[in-house]
């Protein structure tokens, strides 16, 4: 696993509260994981704390899963 | 339920639950018998560093295992839910759940869920979210501003976590009325069932304000006492000669209210009843009382009307009586509603062991007055050493008091010259 996976996973487990065998690829924030919506304006801000990466709100609205995030973090990273 | 309003007197309103959080512990039992023993709640402040404020004291809420009265946070509000509200609504909650598990009322039924409603308030709310908050904002990352920072603060959020965490579905509403919002709480609740509004409803106040912003600001205000930084168990010593302002608590006090047929039919513990509400202002200062404290006489004036009692008929009274120069005013106005009664009622103020609760101060008092009518025992008003002035009515220095108590009366006044008074009696 990348180590932006890696942190995305601990930031995950660490503001939803939520075990770590319960924060896999394909798992939705919403869905799955227990997250309203404000949780999910909150993660998107940790997540732009921790990279240091702007995350628009057009962007951050389709960050579903766990994937989504990662994916959107790898690809602002590379760039 | 929804009564009309000819039938008002008919629905009278009983206590079924109660919660407790205060500085002398968590619980009702072991609050009540921390305060009948004479043991006190206030001391150095240790959630900040107090050093560069005047006031140094606090009653500050024990930490430790629920099962020992220590506030253990993760048994009342779940870990990963403790951020997004301000410690006033984790002590809030704390309360509420103790007194609606207290009261055994689940309701099962839509009907029952829209019949049971909430109204807790607060004095101040989130002080220290709004300061952390504005802390972030002054340093140029408002974008980093939490989601959770408005519902974290505002006042009638815990009226709303109630509501979600039991479904209960009846009005949701909130008082916020400086250091009378406790009364305020309880009284309006109680007559939103006996205008059937409700059946059931959860009432009262909680408050968290022993941080940098709350004290600085009552220090400014020259409300606190800073004379007593290296004993703090001798700082709030209402109607004493050498009190020199009161001492600021924390905690929670919430009842469950209950239409009394309601109760009666469900089989519930009744702790008595609230026979007596009345609400007054001052119209003359922002933060001193009248002349005579006339507000107060015309709110408890108002509370016996209610009750359809004289003065003769109460045994005791739980003062505000919050250590400052207005304690021999409210003396006054008792003394004077009272007459000639006044040799045979008691009279204390139990801030002298808690502090000053502010918002949840006249819901925490008017349990301390069921407790003392189902006990048959007054608490005591810790450090009246010398009173300023001499009265016919016992103040219960010291040590709590057997006597025969059936009726009670509990006042607390506000910031902006708000007053209100709350008649209970046993069943």
């Amino acid at each position: 696993m990348s180590e932006i996976a890696d942190k995305v996973k601990k930031i995950v487990v660490e503001h939803l509260g939520v075990e770590e065998s319960k924060v896999t690829p394909d798992a939705s924030f919403i869905d799955d994981l227990g997250a309203d919506s404000l949780d999910t304006v909150e993660l998107v801000m940790a997540f732009e704390e921790a990279f240091s990466v702007e995350i628009p709100e057009d962007a951050a609205e389709k960050i579903a899963t766990v994937k989504d995030a990662i994916d959107y973090i790898e690809k602002q990273k590379a760039a | 339920m929804m009564a009309n309003l000819s039938a008002m007197k008919e629905r009278r309103v009983v206590v079924t639950g109660m919660g407790l959080v205060t500085p002398l512990a968590v619980g009702v039992e072991q609050t009540w018998k921390r305060l009948i023993a004479g043991q006190t709640g206030i001391g150095r402040i240790s959630c900040f560093d107090p050093s560069d404020l005047p006031a140094h004291v606090a009653g500050e809420v024990p930490e430790g295992p629920t099962a020992e009265g220590g506030l253990t946070l993760s048994d009342w509000v779940p870990t990963k839910d403790q951020k997004k509200m301000d410690r006033f609504i984790h002590l809030g909650m704390a309360a509420a759940i103790q007194a609606v598990e207290d009261s055994g009322w689940k309701p099962e039924s839509e009907e029952d869920r829209c019949a049971t409603g909430v109204m807790i308030g607060s004095g101040i709310g989130g002080l220290q979210t709004i300061y952390d908050a504005s802390l972030t904002v002054a340093s140029g990352k408002a974008r980093r501003l939490s989601p959770f920072f408005i519902p974290s603060a505002l006042i009638n959020l815990i009226s709303g976590h109630v509501s979600i965490r039991y479904g209960f579905k009846g009005p949701n509403h909130s008082a916020v009325t400086a250091c009378a919002t406790g009364v305020h709480a309880i009284g309006d609740a109680t007559r939103l069932i006996m205008l059937g509004d409700a059946d059931v409803m959860i009432a009262g106040g909680a408050e968290a304000a022993v941080c940098p912003l709350g004290i600085a600001g009552f220090s400014s205000a020259r409300a606190l006492s800073t004379g007593f930084n290296d004993t703090p168990e001798k700082a709030s010593r209402p109607w004493d000669r050498d009190r020199d302002g009161f001492v600021m608590g924390e905690g929670s006090g919430i009842v469950v209210l209950e239409e009394y047929e309601h109760a009666k039919a469900r089989g519930a513990k009744i702790y008595g009843e609230i026979i007596g509400y009345g609400l007054s202002g001052d119209a003359h200062h922002i933060t001193a009382p009248a002349e005579g404290h006339e507000g107060a006489f015309r709110a408890m004036q108002s509370a016996l009307r209610s009750a359809g009692i004289t003065p003769a008929e109460i045994d005791y009274v739980n003062a505000h009586g919050t250590s400052t120069m207005a304690d021999d005013l409210e003396l006054d106005a008792v003394e004077r509603l009272f007459g000639d009664d006044a040799r045979h009622v008691a009279m204390s103020s139990t801030k002298s062991a808690t502090g000053h609760l502010l918002g949840a101060a006249g819901s925490v008092e008017a349990m301390f007055s069921m407790l003392a009518i189902r006990d048959n025992v007054a608490p005591p008003t810790l450090n009246l050493d010398n009173p300023a002035r001499e009265s016919v009515i016992d103040r219960v220095a010291h040590e709590a008091q057997q006597r025969k108590i059936s009726v009670a009366l509990s006042n607390s006044f506000g910031f902006g010259g708000t007053n209100a008074s709350l008649i209970v009696r046993g069943l």
